[in-house]
């Protein structure tokens, strides 16, 4: 997980505007760049623009792209359009969550994988889809979760755990 | 790069471009859409470029990557210029043959033709693939031939011709009374006539200090309905398209500012809308004085951040000013008081695509396609259990059979068809036995559905119409911004019962409780998000409320969906004892020897279906 700069996030800052509409524009550069929301930021940003920290609560955790939480390093996003609902998306949902030994979705003891839902990447020609950071996995069923999800997981984590 | 500073400028720009390229020189357009990129398109791309260097043959042969083509099906697509040679299901291993194929007098790569799958008829242009042949791709046609990233190859297609006769023959009046007189409605769902919504518009509005009036308009890129993609495609593939309609826009109603309000979850769409924004800066389109008219334009990029309430667009005006997606009553509708108190016009994607075409090509000729009530062209995705999935542009009127039967080649595996859901969670399920219903604004309302923005799920024998019920308002619940008590509760509640029902828990007095909640939530909820809600319980009770009954009197889900109600077992006599079930068993609740007939312990299967999915003697049984 990347340390908090507040240098960096001063200069971050600097380059919104100071006023309200600028709000979701910097929750979603900070989200790019922590891959979530650090606490320490949300008061800068509270100071910066002026906003009691209660209203960019309200904001960041209203829309579903925010999140508080820590992101493990591959981000698995299971979709669960209506397309890729009636093609077996709930199947693929619980067995990515089993395979991963989590009751619901979140992120893995050793901070490998997180996983979410996500309602429609538009990609609705290939369902079920499963999007593993900026890949897209197309016609997803339950034989194929497993080595899916080996792919991404790091050599480094590999060594650790023996 | 020329800044060009009239009309005339444009138009001799436009005369280079077009007599800077060879329309006969070969050219490769290969489909970079998200549906084809994720098919490998990208990889294909690149080995064509390469090969064509190998051979030196870059002066000789273009090759380029467009928007989407539509038929995601079939990815990753590409053409064959200027013969127009449709290949389909493109891999890299191909791309020898296809460049040899063009520098030896274009003899077609058989093996990569367009091969209908009932037929067996092989297709060499794709216009005359019967998933092309019956559409009328008004919107859409330009996606094949153009690069997004190139302006140039938008104004070769004629681009911004629409806009130049705006501003050099018409008035903001005659644009409006064009508008009007074509017909358009709002294709973001609920149809609403856009010229009527720009002349409320232009009555409303104080002037400033200056004396100026300000208005906004806005595009709604909120494209939120899960199984939907059109306005997505359209923004990747054709953006100029979008900005030049929102120029027109901007002129018709005085707007010196606009907005494209896109989902976060569209990269590869924000990305060339960017570049298209730039582009179009770049060259005096955008800008102080566009195109030295003296009219300023200036458009921005808004990503929303994951929540389907902004699509209505009062939430999007709060997203835009930097505060949570809340609706506000209307009246005062945008027209009067939207984005900074300000007049605001928002309209769909797609409704901003078709303001130039209706421009160039005259309000009458657009006015002759469609219905009466409903004109022009119409996109769909059609989508779920039917053969081929994709983009389809029909003009309003045709018949849902035809859609799925002509166009969509019909449901996979034999299987019947059951429903079709048309307009995302605010629409409904017309069931199998209406399929020759026209499909415009006013029919889809009568059957209890809605046109919405044009999603289209095909759903056959094997999908249970309570569990989908269930699915949308799981969906409605997370979504509802929770501002509004009718919204808020009623789909908590109903989820709740239609879980209960799907777990073979339900009473029947719980229909009697669903059509309740559904005709208070319709009357008294604050926003479209919540006056919809309702319609896919609504219509499934109205057309399947036998599925309904069962679940409930029988403890059974006749398209054994229900987890609770269903369980798997093997048959002896057609196991072959291979072990893939093994294998893939969630619940280690296999057992059985290699080579001899596998059982399944009940008390440790978790039901997860893996074990069907594999088979390949089918010897999986659902009851």
């Amino acid at each position: 997980m990347p340390q908090v700069d507040t240098e960096a996030v001063t200069g971050l800052l600097a380059q919104f505007e100071e006023r309200r509409s600028s709000l979701i524009p910097i929750l979603q550069e900070v989200q790019n760049n922590y891959r979530y929301l650090p606490q320490p930021v949300l008061k800068q940003i509270s100071v910066r623009l002026h906003l009691p920290l209660a209203d960019v609560y309200h904001v960041a955790t209203f829309y579903n792209c925010f999140t508080l939480q820590p992101v493990g390093k591959n981000l698995v996003q299971v979709c669960l359009g209506t397309a890729c609902h009636v093609r077996g998306a709930p199947k693929v949902l619980d067995r990515v969550l089993s395979d991963l030994k989590l009751s619901q979705p979140g992120t893995t003891g050793d901070c490998e994988y997180t996983v979410r839902t996500v309602r429609c990447i538009g990609c609705c020609g290939l369902a079920p889809v499963v999007r593993v950071n900026d890949n897209t996995h197309p016609h997803m069923n339950q034989a194929k979760v497993k080595g899916m999800l080996k792919k991404y997981y790091s050599k480094q984590a590999a060594r650790t755990s023996g | 790069m020329p800044r060009l500073n009239s009309v005339k400028e444009m138009e001799d720009f436009r005369a280079t471009c077009l007599a800077g390229r060879d329309a006969n020189k070969p050219c490769l357009t290969v489909c970079a859409g998200s549906g084809c990129v994720a098919a490998g398109s990208l990889t294909v791309l690149e080995k064509l470029r390469a090969e064509v260097n190998k051979r030196g043959l870059e002066g000789q042969i273009d090759v380029k990557s467009t928007g989407c083509h539509g038929f995601c099906e079939r990815g990753p697509v590409m053409i064959v210029w200027p013969e127009g040679t449709f290949y389909n299901q493109v891999a890299a291993k191909n791309v020898v043959d296809i460049v040899n194929s063009v520098s030896n007098g274009h003899k077609p790569v058989e093996a990569l033709l367009y091969k209908d799958p009932t037929t067996g008829k092989k297709y060499e242009h794709e216009h005359e693939v019967p998933f092309y042949a019956h559409q009328q791709r008004v919107l859409f046609g330009n996606n094949g031939r153009i690069d997004p990233k190139d302006i140039t190859d938008y104004l070769r297609v004629g681009g911004y011709q629409s806009l130049a006769k705006v501003l050099s023959k018409m008035t903001p009046d005659d644009v409006v009374d064009s508008i009007t007189r074509s017909g358009l409605r709002g294709r973001g769902g609920a149809g609403f006539p856009t010229g009527m919504k720009w002349s409320l518009c232009r009555k409303n509005g104080k002037p400033n200090g200056h004396g100026e009036i300000e208005r906004y308009v806005i595009c709604n890129a909120d494209e939120g309905d899960p199984g939907a993609f059109m306005d997505r495609s359209l923004l990747e593939g054709n953006p100029h398209s979008v900005i030049e309609g929102m120029l027109i826009g901007a002129f018709a109603l005085g707007a010196k500012e606009g907005y494209v309000y896109v989902r976060a979850e569209y990269p590869l769409a924000v990305e060339h809308l960017k570049v298209a924004i730039q582009q179009a800066e770049e060259h005096g389109i955008l800008g102080d004085s566009v195109l030295g008219s003296g009219m300023g334009f200036r458009l921005k990029i808004v990503q929303g951040a994951g929540a389907f309430v902004c699509g209505e667009e009062t939430a999007l005006i709060a997203s835009i000013e930097g505060r949570v997606g809340e609706p506000h009553p209307r009246p005062p509708y945008p027209a009067q008081k939207g984005l900074y108190g300000k007049p605001t016009i928002i309209n769909n994607v797609k409704t901003w695509a078709s303001v130039g075409h209706i421009i160039g090509r005259g309000w009458e000729w657009y006015s002759s396609i469609g219905t009466e009530k409903s004109k022009g062209t119409m996109v769909f995705s059609l989508v779920g259990k039917i053969n081929n999935t994709g983009l389809v542009e029909v003009p309003m009127g045709i018949t849902l059979r035809e859609m799925i039967y002509e166009i969509g080649g019909g449901i996979p595996n034999g299987r019947e068809l059951k429903a079709v859901q048309i307009g995302g969670p605010s629409g409904g399920c017309i069931p199998a036995d209406l399929i020759d219903l026209p499909i415009d604004y006013e029919q889809l309302t009568k059957a209890g559905s809605m046109m919405g923005s044009g999603g289209m799920v095909v759903m056959d024998d094997s999908t249970c119409m309570v569990d989908l019920a269930r699915y949308f308002m799981e969906f409605l619940e997370d979504e509802s911004c929770g501002l509004c008590f009718p919204c808020r509760e009623g789909t908590q509640r109903m989820k709740e019962i239609l879980t209960r029902i799907c777990e073979g828990g339900g009473h029947e007095d719980d229909l009697q409780t669903l059509e309740d909640l559904g005709w208070v939530m319709k009357e008294t909820s604050l926003c479209g998000l919540g006056q919809t809600a309702a319609n896919p319980v609504l219509t499934t009770l109205r057309y399947f409320r036998n599925e309904y009954l069962a679940h409930i009197r029988d403890e059974v889900c006749p398209a054994k969906v229900c987890k609770k109600l269903i369980m798997y077992e093997i048959q002896p006599t057609m196991c072959n004892g291979c072990g893939a079930c093994v294998a893939v068993c969630a619940g280690t609740a296999i057992l059985g020897e290699k080579s001899k007939p596998h059982k399944i312990d009940q008390a440790k299967c978790t039901k997860c279906g893996a074990c069907l999915e594999v088979c390949q003697p089918n010897a999986v049984l659902v009851s």
